[in-house]
């Protein structure tokens, strides 16, 4: 209906606008001849091309023909819409054009970019424009839709990345639910000993955070707990979490430890990486938030036996209830900062280093719990028998920069691993460490001085990616030690005994990164990572509006960087929060009723349960807030009753008819 | 008579938007080179792929048509891929009954991060349709 009015009410008047993009563009495709051919095409008043549509006299370019040739509706040919396909609506609006009369051919990533043959990416960009202009003629205004934002904000992950990502809102006077799955916050940062290059102690500069938050009157924390189902849209999300049974009545316990003390029962501890042990009840660390313990049912006798219970026996405060079940509780959201943080290589994959296999072969993040005071070792780095080791050589890059494992460069590893030769150093003065480096990375603020620190602090750097390390009896004239065996440039092979190898292994996505990337609408990058929306200009959205990313979870870096992204996508939370309102793409489809023959097809298809039936009028109805647009139901009903706005059958049909036109003219 | 269509073979892609168009930009932004054959048209969700789109790309003229969306299972709007799966199959036999053959439809998944995939994509899908020679079913007047 619309669509016959606009069309009979205003004839199109289109302008065409074909960008060289410096030589992006120009470099490949003959751009004045794709103009050439836009200005012949049906209702097309003016094109043009120039250097760079998106600066300001490339707009200004726009504004000036639609204002003084009348144009209602504008085709952009330059970059991927993802880019500036924002950019050129708003232009539209602002010379008084609805936004959605205006389409984009992407003659950059998928023509210029691609292909080193000019007539072809030539050819082709005409086609692109052909199919845009023959488009747009069929559009129709849209109205952006207004929704407002929830102010409440959800953070997943309750690693240094989500710490301070909740504690800016919070502090800004916002609601924040932070959903950490382990039993406290903190993450790995809590686990590491003292944090390059200053060495400060990471858990001084953690943990006051962590009371913050445990304290801060604006933020529900949920430990132990886990995001379940999403639903909705950026402005008003919908979330089920599932908290799971402590076993402890939080409210009752008052922190004292009895239990933990008198539980007989005793697993590996999570948190010193199985150095140490826990017992079935326990608090995970000295400083965890919240600092109560938790009963690990797989451990638990009375759950594996039936009976024990020694925990409910001492605790005073009546806190223990072998009773409690999961709980599920619903939320409303505005946005969602996802900070899960990552996991570590398991270097068990590189069966030639023996982990796993060798004793006093260890990886980066057991060394940072053997060095730490508060570790199982009370921070002495012990072997195995009990001595201290008079050498140890740390292998870098173990599972990073390698094809076979992960191409990308883990960004810490290089960093950490001088932190450790620094930290034995100051532990063991007479201790000699060997770095086995690719390359030294040490990019950051203070990196590279912390780097001639530790080399000035004489510890051995060779320059190569070992290939074994095994374990040698006597044959090297010491009693028994690892051997490390590399070549170097030349390509002669050499062997360096030691005590103990540290391996420092890659930082890699999460186990579950794709079923939770699945949860939260977000894609991920090659590696693994999730996915920003751009990987230069906007490092922390997602393609998922509301939804942002920060942290390790992006892709691996140190605690400063992940800080600052934290920071940054709290900003960007709050000043929508501030704003309290955003525009979102007009999206929904429309079922004609006059057309709706009441077979009910569409509704069994459409996955957000968004069509209903009117019984009494015996056809379908669409209901906007539950529609996100996929346009499902628009290509399955028979009596092609439902308009998918902007993505009309008409529109399309219009869009494949005009990639030929260029061809049907003959060149 | 048919007329000459650009380079042969021409083909047209739907890809929705989510993973296989950012794929596509993504195969640009790293430079990927493949054949410039292909022009892509860009869905909201290969869900909304009616096979009438398939049908009228090959009664324009197009040699072969490409649809791109999802992985199973990654679909933005959690099923539209399947919708489209189920679609191509039925089209494929519908174009069998009218005695074209089905490799004319080809289907592939590609990811917002599978740049280089989407290049190997589109030159395999030339390659295969190239095969089979130029639509010369229909008089292309549309
Ligand atoms: C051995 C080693 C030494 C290092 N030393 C330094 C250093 O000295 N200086 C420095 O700057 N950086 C260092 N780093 C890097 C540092 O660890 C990271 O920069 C930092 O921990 C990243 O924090 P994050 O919050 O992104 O991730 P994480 O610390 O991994 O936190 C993620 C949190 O999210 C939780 N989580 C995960 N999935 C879910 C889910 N689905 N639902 C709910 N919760 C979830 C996890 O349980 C965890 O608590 C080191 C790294 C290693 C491996
Ligand atoms: S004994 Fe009771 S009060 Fe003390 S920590 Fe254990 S559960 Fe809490
Ligand atoms: S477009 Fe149709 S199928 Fe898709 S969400 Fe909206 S109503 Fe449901």
């Amino acid at each position: 209906m619309i669509n016959q009015m606009a069309e009979v009410l205003v004839e199109p008047r289109i302008g065409v606008y074909v960008c060289h993009c410096g030589s992006n563009i120009a470099g490949t495709v003959d751009v004045e001849e794709v103009s050439r051919f836009a200005g012949e095409l049906e209702s097309v008043k003016v094109a043009r091309d120039y250097k760079f549509m998106c600066s300001e006299p490339g707009q200004n370019m726009i504004k000036d023909d639609i204002r003084e040739l009348g144009l209602n509706r504008v085709v952009v040919a330059s970059c991927s819409p993802t880019l500036h396909e924002p950019t050129f609506r708003r232009v539209c609006q602002e010379s008084g054009i609805n936004p959605y009369l205006f389409q984009m051919a992407n003659i950059r990533e998928q023509c210029s970019w691609v292909t080193e043959d000019h007539d072809g990416a030539t050819v082709k960009a005409k086609a692109l424009v052909g199919a845009a202009v023959n488009r747009v003629y069929y559009h129709e205004p849209l109205d952006v839709r207004q929704v407002s934002i929830n102010p409440n904000t959800l953070v997943v992950g309750g690693g240094i990345a989500g710490i301070q990502a909740a504690l800016e809102i919070a502090d800004a006077g916002h609601k924040v639910y932070l959903v950490e799955r382990t039993p406290s916050i903190g993450g790995h940062m809590a686990q590491l000993d003292k944090t390059f290059p200053t060495l400060d102690c990471s858990a001084c500069i953690l943990t006051p955070k962590m009371t913050l938050v445990s304290r801060h009157p604006n933020i529900e924390l949920l430990t132990y707990s886990e995001v379940e189902d999403v639903s909705g849209y950026i402005g008003s999300f919908k979330v089920k979490i599932r908290k799971k049974a402590r076993y402890v009545d939080m409210d009752k316990c008052t922190g004292c430890g009895l239990c933990q003390e008198k539980c007989p029962w005793k697993a590996p501890s999570e948190f010193e990486v199985g150095l140490g042990k826990r017992k079935a009840i326990y608090i995970p660390f000295a400083q965890a938030v919240p600092n109560k313990p938790v009963i690990d049912a797989e451990h638990c006798a009375y759950f594996l036996k039936g009976t024990c219970r020694a925990c409910e026996k001492f605790c005073e405060a009546k806190a223990i209830d072998f009773d409690q079940k999961d709980e599920v509780v619903e939320v409303d959201v505005g946005n969602v900062i996802l900070a899960t943080g990552y996991d570590l290589f398991k270097p068990s994959g590189i069966y030639e280093y023996g982990y796993g296999k060798l004793d006093n072969v260890i990886t980066s993040l057991e060394f940072e719990r053997l060095v730490n005071s508060a570790g199982p070792t009370q921070g002495e780095i012990l072997l195995k028998n009990g001595s201290h080791p008079k050498s140890i050589a740390i292998i870098h890059c173990a599972g990073s920069r390698d094809k076979d494992y992960h191409e990308y460069c883990s960004r810490v590893c290089c960093m950490y691993s001088m932190k450790f030769s620094h930290l034995i150093r100051e532990h063991m003065a007479q201790t000699k460490s060997y770095e086995f480096y690719v390359d030294i990375r040490s990019f950051g603020k203070g990196y590279e001085e912390f780097y001639n620190r530790v080399v000035d602090e004489q510890t051995v750097f060779i320059k190569a990616r070992p290939s074994k390390v095994t374990q040698d009896a006597g044959k090297l004239g010491d009693e028994s030690k690892l051997v490390v065996h590399y070549a170097s440039s030349d390509g002669t092979k050499h062997q360096q005994p030691v005590d103990m190898v540290v391996i420092s292994t890659a930082l890699e996505p999460q186990k579950d990164a794709d079923a939770v990337g699945r949860l939260f609408g977000v894609s991920r990058s090659a590696d693994g990572f999730f996915r920003e929306r751009h990987p230069k200009m906007d490092p922390m959205a997602t393609m998922n509006e509301g939804i942002f990313i920060v942290g390790c979870c992006q892709g691996p870096k140190d605690i400063p960087d992940t800080i600052a992204q934290a920071s940054g996508a709290a900003g960007r939370v709050l000043a929508m929060i501030s704003k309290g309102e955003v525009e979102i793409e007009a999206t929904t489809s429309v079922i004609d009723e006059a057309r709706c023959a009441g077979c009910r097809v569409c509704e069994g298809l459409c996955p957000f349960g968004a069509i209903s039936f009117d019984a009494e009028k015996k056809v379908s109805r669409i209901n906007e807030a539950l529609c996100k647009g996929c346009r499902v139901c628009v290509a399955a009903c028979p009596s092609a009753a439902i308009s998918g706005k902007h993505f009309t059958t008409k529109q399309i049909m219009a869009e494949i008819k005009g990639m030929l036109i260029e061809s049907k003219r003959g060149s | 008579m048919r007329q000459k269509i650009g380079d042969q073979p021409r083909i047209v892609g739907f890809l929705c938007k989510w993973c296989s168009y950012a794929g596509a930009d993504l195969a640009g932004t790293s430079r990927k080179k493949y054949p410039s054959n292909l022009t892509v048209l860009k869905v909201p969700c290969s869900g909304r792929i009616d096979p009438l789109f398939v049908l009228k790309g090959l009664r324009l003229g197009f040699d072969g048509v490409l649809v791109s969306g999802c992985h199973p299972g990654d679909c933005h709007y959690q099923t539209g891929n399947y919708r489209a799966r189920r679609r191509i199959v039925i089209t494929k036999k519908f174009l069998e009954y009218l005695g074209i053959p089905e490799e004319r439809i080809q289907a592939s998944w590609v990811s917002a991060a599978e740049g280089t995939k989407f290049a190997r994509v589109v030159a395999d899908v030339v390659e295969n349709v190239r095969a089979i020679g130029p639509n010369n079913l229909f008089n292309n007047e549309g």
